[in-house]
């Protein structure tokens, strides 16, 4: 087997706030019935993680489920592990009109931390309300940043997690660099 | 600016979250209907100045189709519904008479 690389290697930027590479992650596409109690236990079974609730983000230690769309899920876990995870999932899913798919290495994770300033960053890019009050940690949103689709979600006050495609990890590094270029601060969210 | 929200998965955003998908609840003609039929199909869209149905996608979000009632004069959005049925909703009609009295648009009102 070939050395797995994350689309960036890890590069990094330091601006008003620090963007970043995040490198490899398991991330495995799950299409079915949520409301599926088979689905549910699976997912419980692969992840230790309760069904979130719609648009939400499910975390806990190394593994985390986010819910997509209606009827998709992303499970996220270490690297290593995605057969591991795809396996299980699957093995729990046999018989039930579902999908697994492993597109770790078709996805790209960024991050943006280093305090308030990463609202204000990805306001810049997303038609997304980043106000304290509209969004937060638990939270999971999929939406544009400035021409590509995006998810992004918080895992604390100070961070922001960015999930685009590989193919785009450039582009969506970039923008985020720019975006938390010194001297660009609006203080918006402080 | 056009803020619509998805009642697939609820979120509000402006237009550029979303694919606006062209006028909405078209009658399908297929083999066996008449030239006249299959040409109206194709071609003969509405274009109101006015209240205005249309299909939109969620093609940022979840990807998910649905249905707006809008107004094309105002961008105003009477509301968003299932992309799961023929005819819009009575609660979607109640609430543009409310704000349209008399209006029509092809076979409702």
């Amino acid at each position: 087997m070939s050395e797995s690389v994350s689309a960036l290697g890890g590069a990094s930027h330091e601006g008003f706030v620090r963007a970043e590479d995040m490198g490899l992650r398991a991330m495995i596409t799950l299409r079915g019935d949520l409301a599926s109690a088979k689905l549910r236990k699976a997912v419980k079974g692969a992840t230790g993680l309760d069904m979130p609730e719609q648009r939400r983000i499910a975390v806990a230690d190394d593994r985390s489920v986010a819910w997509m769309s209606p009827d998709e899920l992303l499970i996220l876990g270490p690297y290593s592990e995605a057969g591991t995870l795809r396996e299980t999932l699957e093995k729990g899913l046999a018989g039930e009109h579902a999908l697994v798919a492993d597109v770790s290495d078709a996805r790209a994770l960024l991050r943006v931390s280093g305090g308030t300033g990463v609202r204000e960053v990805i306001a810049k890019l997303c038609p997304v309300d980043m106000a304290a009050e509209a969004f937060g940690p638990g939270q999971f949103r999929r939406t544009r940043m400035a021409q590509i689709p995006a998810a992004i979600w918080m895992p604390d006050e100070q961070s922001v997690q960015v999930i685009c495609f590989r193919s785009v990890a450039e582009y969506a590094f970039n923008l985020l660099r720019n975006a938390a270029a010194p001297g660009s601060e609006t203080g918006l969210f402080i | 600016m056009l803020i619509l929200t998805c009642p697939c998965c609820g979120v509000t955003a402006e237009e550029t979250e979303f694919h606006g998908g062209g006028e909405a609840h078209i009658k399908r003609y297929g083999p066996g209907s008449s030239d006249d039929e299959f040409h109206g199909y194709l071609f003969e869209k509405v274009n109101p100045k006015g209240v205005h149905f249309e299909r939109w996608r969620h093609a940022n979000g979840c990807g998910k189709w649905f249905h707006a009632a809008r107004c094309t004069v105002t961008l105003e959005v009477f509301g968003t519904y299932s992309a799961q049925t023929t005819e819009p909703p009575q609660d979607i009609k109640d609430k543009i008479s409310a704000k349209r009295p008399g209006w029509s648009w092809r076979e409702f009102a």
